[in-house]
């Protein structure tokens, strides 16, 4: 009994009902969150309040769009690009938004290899998805390029319509890029521990001196697909509203 | 349940859960953009994004981030925070409409 209440798939949840399993647990000794590392659970609560501040930002959005009487500019319009014929609506995005796609799942891939204690797969599926992560980098710098300098949107003001869009445009997709950024750095490093065997080792970490574990791998995976989730709303409210 | 630590503190799950997901948030973006692409309009519109959406949300939460397979503790500590949100939502469309509404005033009155 004293086993199976940490127990992993939720075998506890089902003798006990999810409330009861809730409450078992919040008011055990020493851990609430049985069954996660630490690391992870860390992880969990920093991605809550990173959730907090683009719901701000999404917010202040949706605050300055609803309250200005100027026409807001039509996205689909401003983010169409032509290869040579008629623009295309919104292309660049969509594509942006299938790489980050992608790199989630690459990098799914890559934790479930890095359990099976797989190196080699682990480490390469870690690069495809850095190298995934720095195309979109390198897409949304293409993107910001073409919008400040071919079509003078600023912060303050822009040629198309309401000038809160310049603002929410560059702090959304800024911050999000931003952590974008960190994921790939982050990305690398891990590769390359993963890649010497620093797992395999449990060789401690320089900073933190704590055991290196495969866990690493998915607490990584974590922070990505947590990216790639920003990215479903700032597409879905941004992009397409 | 004689788990080693380390078998129960790692989410290993097979491939195939994956790849189908992988699958479907493929499909879904695909959704979203010809929401865009087909030009549709007003409800129809806004009611496919919050649909494609919250599909690739819940999608990713679930199987990449493994929620589906961790215990309630974790799942409800962080799954409901973020739907306070939602009653931020409520008092921002309401102020932004307030706000809209002297702006109309005053430039009306104003001219």
């Amino acid at each position: 009994m004293a086993e199976s209440a940490v127990t992993n798939t939720g075998a506890a949840a089902a003798e006990q009902g999810v409330l009861g399993a809730l409450v078992a647990d919040w008011s055990s000794d020493q851990r609430a969150f049985k069954n996660v590392p630490w690391g992870k659970a860390m992880m969990w609560i920093f991605l809550v309040s990173d959730t907090f501040i683009f719901s701000c930002f999404l917010l202040s959005y949706m605050t300055v769009r609803m309250s200005t009487t100027v026409p807001w500019p039509y996205p689909s319009e401003v983010f169409a690009l032509s290869f040579g014929g008629d623009p295309i609506p919104l292309i660049l995005i969509a594509i942006m938004t299938f790489i980050l796609i992608s790199s989630s799942g690459t990098m799914v891939l890559a934790v479930n290899y890095g359990y099976r204690k797989d190196r080699a797969k682990t480490a390469i599926l870690l690069l495809v998805t850095a190298l995934f992560g720095a195309m979109f980098v390198g897409m949304q710098a293409f993107e910001w390029t073409k919008l400040i300098v071919d079509e003078g949107v600023r912060p303050w003001a822009n040629p198309m319509g309401a000038p809160q869009f310049g603002a929410a445009f560059f702090m959304i997709t800024g911050f999000h890029g931003f952590h974008v950024s960190i994921g790939v750095i982050f990305l690398v490093i891990t590769a390359r521990k993963v890649w010497r065997g620093d797992y395999d080792r449990s060789t401690p970490g320089y900073f933190t001196s704590r055991k290196g574990r495969y866990e690493i791998v998915e607490t990584m995976g974590l922070y990505w697909h947590f990216v790639d989730l920003v990215w479903v709303f700032i597409f879905a409210f941004f992009y397409l509203w | 349940m004689a788990n080693t630590e380390e078998h129960a503190e790692g989410q290993q799950h097979p491939l195939g859960i994956y790849l189908k997901v992988w699958a479907w948030l493929f499909v879904l973006s695909t959704g979203s953009y010809m929401v865009d692409y087909l030009n549709f309009q007003g409800y129809l519109r806004w009611t496919l994004i919050l649909v494609f959406m919250l599909a690739k949300a819940g999608l990713i939460v679930a199987v990449f981030m493994h929620m589906l397979w961790e215990r309630p503790a974790l799942l409800y500590a962080i799954v409901c925070p973020p739907i306070l949100v939602l009653i931020f939502t409520f008092l921002m469309t309401h102020e932004a409409g307030y706000t809209f509404l002297t702006r109309d005033l005053f430039f009306a009155i104003g001219t």
